[in-house]
């Protein structure tokens, strides 16, 4: 007690620098995406060999045709994700049931793409709360699609209604394994989460390709993948083919309001976010970091798990190779951009699932190639991270962060 | 005050922990070694190791021994080293002797997966050096930058786009040239992760994530737009560099063909090694960078310009990325395909720390680390009776334990990941 002189309550930078994007204001996160967008599109312009050939008649034609691409990109990106509101109207004159469903395919599938958006994005945003950096999310999204995909096909007998949650909870469990383990060699031995998890990611995938191709490999298949999953195990389907859209969308919703509450509303969650923000100051109250730490990586790998079951439960009923393909990754950036908190994850999942599923239908109609998509992520991400030069572009004023103080509680009560 | 007090707890118990748990690893190698490998033939097996690597113009006799008799005796030496680690302890010999101890297992695992067939040795080991090269790159793009404080998990991307930058520029021009743009590509990478992390303090983590998967991207976009399509393969052929047989040397028995007969790569690595390892160490550079790196507040203190000299590590640590990202395209495929370093770069980085943010511990790792890559590879070839997929895990294994500090008590630099800030008089 007397050794209280000098208590160190400083937060150290991370932690200083989460606070700063929690804060910061919604002007800069609407302007980061904005940039973002109008830079991809001038990507797309400058990648476009129309546009060069139309500099050769005039600079006028140059910019007119660029312009063009990157309208066409963008308009490609819009009907392939909300839908072209000239065919449904056709779908509904028509009347017929299925073109009305095809009408409305791109609006649904651009929510189930949202969903394990959400489960990713909760993850690496409860690991921000609590000041711990999950890059796992990839490798804990196949374990948790792994052990899911096996409750899923090697349990049977069982009635809908307990196998889908055992089989979600598999996922989960699974998920939380490979999150506990870096969180405790962090808290027990003060290893860095953020190289564990890297190399949990790189386990996970050597792992996955293992089960795949030896015990869990379907041996009626000659490429690996695992066996189908039982009908009990699958999530409810609330349209006929080809909507895909399911339960696991509101499954992801009410985690998220369950997210919600427990970071808000309970005492451990107060802890976790006490720890988050300044891990010094919690240890003089009294906390305890090392549980804190252990169970909020615990948490963010079952949610992450979560997003993996959810995929195999709800659309993909097989596990097959590389089947996330980068969901991990883009849930850092939409984290930060939901500012590490319920509601803004949900939105920015559904952002970033009507981005991705756009640009899927864009790179069918439009020939640009997907991977534009991760281009504007990365830089709506870079904006996220440095506002700074947002407000430099924008000749923004620097905004009173601590003056302002966002009431993020007051969301959604 | 109570800090340093419970750091030297720590110490104490980790550095006996250590002599422990390094003592039992030892000896639990030497069991392995003796009742697995030895005991697991037949008494009067032989193991017939072939010592040609394939593409090699001369040949060398095949080396044949028997293999119970000489695993048996491997494990006594693992055995006695192992006693003498758990009452004595080696101390700062300890590093020295693990790999001593590592080798022994690899040559034992080895002679036993061999035993009563043969294996191409020289031609695993050649392999496992070429893989050991873009890996110990990478490790040392780390080093530059994290010897100065910014965390840099962005080798991977630097290294993506430099393969592409070099893939495109060397199919226009010659190979030197592909090369030279690729270094400048990750220079220019280096330099963005600079301005994110220094200029605007991002967390480098996060900057480093920025860069991923903007190269990720951009590189994949590019790719799939134009140099994967027919009508621009022409982009897409840069040539390779051809292999040089050195004279003399890649004519010495065994370490000749595994060592002396690369391309160019192989022999810049090693170079690069040694420079970086003298200028870190042994000169006023190396000094104020790792000063930098460890307390930027005395270094400034001391007149060093903190800003610049982590400006000029992390670009550096980007060219060193760029030239590793050119190896994959001039040095080992000839072509760029998406996603085609796989990974390499998180190697490179766990290399780094398991090598101890040193060049030459780096080194060490990559070659242990290429040597598990190859094995994976040729797994099925070689008839090793563990699934390729446990052996492609063991480098991210290995990084782990040493983080714990479990087998060696790894020294990051202590201002790593802290933005500088001048405080205002």
């Amino acid at each position: 007690m007397e050794k209280e002189n000098k208590p160190q309550k400083k937060p150290n930078s991370f932690e200083i620098f989460l606070e700063e994007i929690q804060h910061s204001s919604w002007i800069v996160t609407f302007l980061a995406i904005m940039t973002g967008i109008i830079l991809g599109g001038l990507l797309a312009a400058i990648t476009s060999l129309e546009m060069y050939a139309a500099f050769k008649v005039s600079f006028w034609d140059g910019i007119k045709t660029g312009l063009q691409v990157a309208w066409s990109t963008y308009s490609a990106l819009f009907t392939g994700s909300v839908g072209d509101f000239g065919k449904i109207k056709i779908a509904l004159a028509g009347g017929d049931a299925l073109e009305i469903r095809r009408a409305f395919f791109p609006f649904f599938e651009s929510l189930v793409q949202s969903t394990p958006y959400i489960f990713g994005g909760l993850a690496v945003a409860v690991g921000f709360r609590a000041g711990l950096f999950n890059i796992g999310v990839e490798g804990q999204i196949f374990i948790g699609a792994l052990t899911g995909t096996w409750a899923g096909y090697a349990i049977t007998g069982l009635p809908a209604i307990i196998h889908v949650p055992l089989a979600l909870l598999c996922g989960f469990l699974g998920g939380a394994l490979w999150g506990f383990i870096p969180g405790l060699l962090k808290a027990k031995t003060g290893a860095s989460e953020v190289i564990n998890t890297i190399m949990m990611n790189y386990i996970a995938f050597r792992f996955s390709e293992y089960m795949l191709r030896g015990p869990m490999k379907d041996p009626t298949e000659y490429t690996p993948k695992t066996p189908v999953i039982a009908d009990t195990a699958k999530l409810y389907h609330f349209f006929q083919d080809p909507i895909r859209f399911h339960l696991g969308f509101f499954i992801a919703l009410a985690v998220a309001a369950f997210i919600y509450w427990l970071l808000f509303k309970t005492t451990w969650g107060f802890e976790l976010r006490t720890v988050g923000a300044n891990s010094n100051a919690a240890r003089y109250a009294g906390m305890s970091n090392i549980m804190v730490t252990i169970l909020a990586m615990a948490l963010s790998g079952g949610l992450a798990g979560l997003a993996g079951a959810n995929e195999v439960l709800g659309v993909n009923f097989r596990l097959v190779p590389a089947f996330s393909s980068g969901y991990g990754f883009d849930s850092i950036a939409l984290a930060l951009l939901g500012k590490n908190h319920p509601v803004g994850v949900v939105l920015s999942a559904l952002l970033f699932g009507f981005l991705r599923s756009g640009a899927r239908q864009m790179q069918l109609k439009a020939g640009i190639p997907i991977d534009i998509i991760s281009i504007l992520q990365a830089l709506i991400l870079a904006f996220i991270a440095a506002p700074a030069i947002i407000r430099t572009i924008y000749r923004l004023k620097e905004s009173k962060i601590k003056e302002e103080e966002f009431t993020l509680s007051g969301w959604g009560g | 005050m109570e800090n340093n007090h419970s750091n030297n707890i720590v110490e104490k118990y980790l550095g006996k922990t250590r002599r422990i748990v390094m003592g039992a690893i030892f000896l639990a190698i030497a069991l392995l070694v003796y009742f697995v490998f030895a005991k697991g033939n037949s008494a009067d097996s032989l193991t017939t190791f072939n010592m040609t690597p394939g593409g090699s113009s001369s040949s060398y006799p095949d080396w044949v021994f028997p293999t119970n008799s000489y695993l048996s005796f491997l494990a006594g030496v693992c055995l006695i080293l192992g006693a003498y680690q758990l009452v004595r302890g080696f101390g700062k010999l300890t590093n020295a002797f693990l790999a001593l101890i590592a080798v022994i297992f690899i040559f034992s695992f080895l002679s036993w997966a061999a035993s009563g067939g043969s294996m191409n040795l020289a031609g695993l080991l050649r392999i496992t050096i070429i893989r050991a090269v873009p890996l110990t790159l990478g490790g040392l793009s780390g080093i530059l930058c994290e010897r100065a404080g910014i965390i840099n998990i962005a080798i991977e991307g630097m290294m993506l786009t430099a393969a592409f930058v070099s893939t495109v520029v060397a199919s226009l021009s010659n190979l030197w040239v592909g090369m030279l743009s690729g270094i400048l590509a990750g220079a220019l990478m280096g330099w963005i992760l600079g301005v994110l992390s220094i200029k605007y303090k991002v967390n480098q983590v996060i900057a480093g994530t920025v860069i991923n998967i903007f190269a990720t991207g951009l590189t994949s976009f590019l790719s799939q737009k134009f140099i994967q399509k027919t009508d621009y393969q022409f982009l897409n052929e840069p040539g390779m560099f051809p292999q040089i047989e050195v004279p003399v040397l890649s004519k010495i028995p065994f370490i000749g063909p595994i060592l002396f007969n690369h391309n160019i790569y192989i022999f810049l690595t090693i170079f690069l090694v040694i420079i970086l390892s003298i200028a870190l160490f042994h000169t006023r550079w190396g000094l104020r960078m790792r000063s930098v790196g460890e307390h930027p507040k005395a270094a400034d203190t001391l007149g060093i310009n903190v800003i610049k000299t982590r400006y000029i590590s992390v670009i550096l640590g980007g060219m060193m990325a760029g030239f590793a990202g050119t190896y994959f395209t001039l040095g080992s495929s000839g072509r760029f395909d998406e996603l085609l370093t796989a990974g390499r770069g998180f190697i490179g980085l766990a290399a780094m720390i398991f090598g101890n943010y040193n060049p030459v511990g780096t080194i060490g790792a990559s070659i242990l680390f290429g040597f598990f890559d190859a094995l994976a590879v040729r797994a099925s070839i070689l008839n090793v009776p563990v699934p390729s997929e446990f052996l492609g895990m063991t480098p991210y294994l290995v990084t782990m334990i040493v983080l714990a500090g479990l087998v060696g008590k790894g020294h990051a630099p202590a201002a790593e990941g802290t933005p500088y800030e001048k405080e205002s008089l």
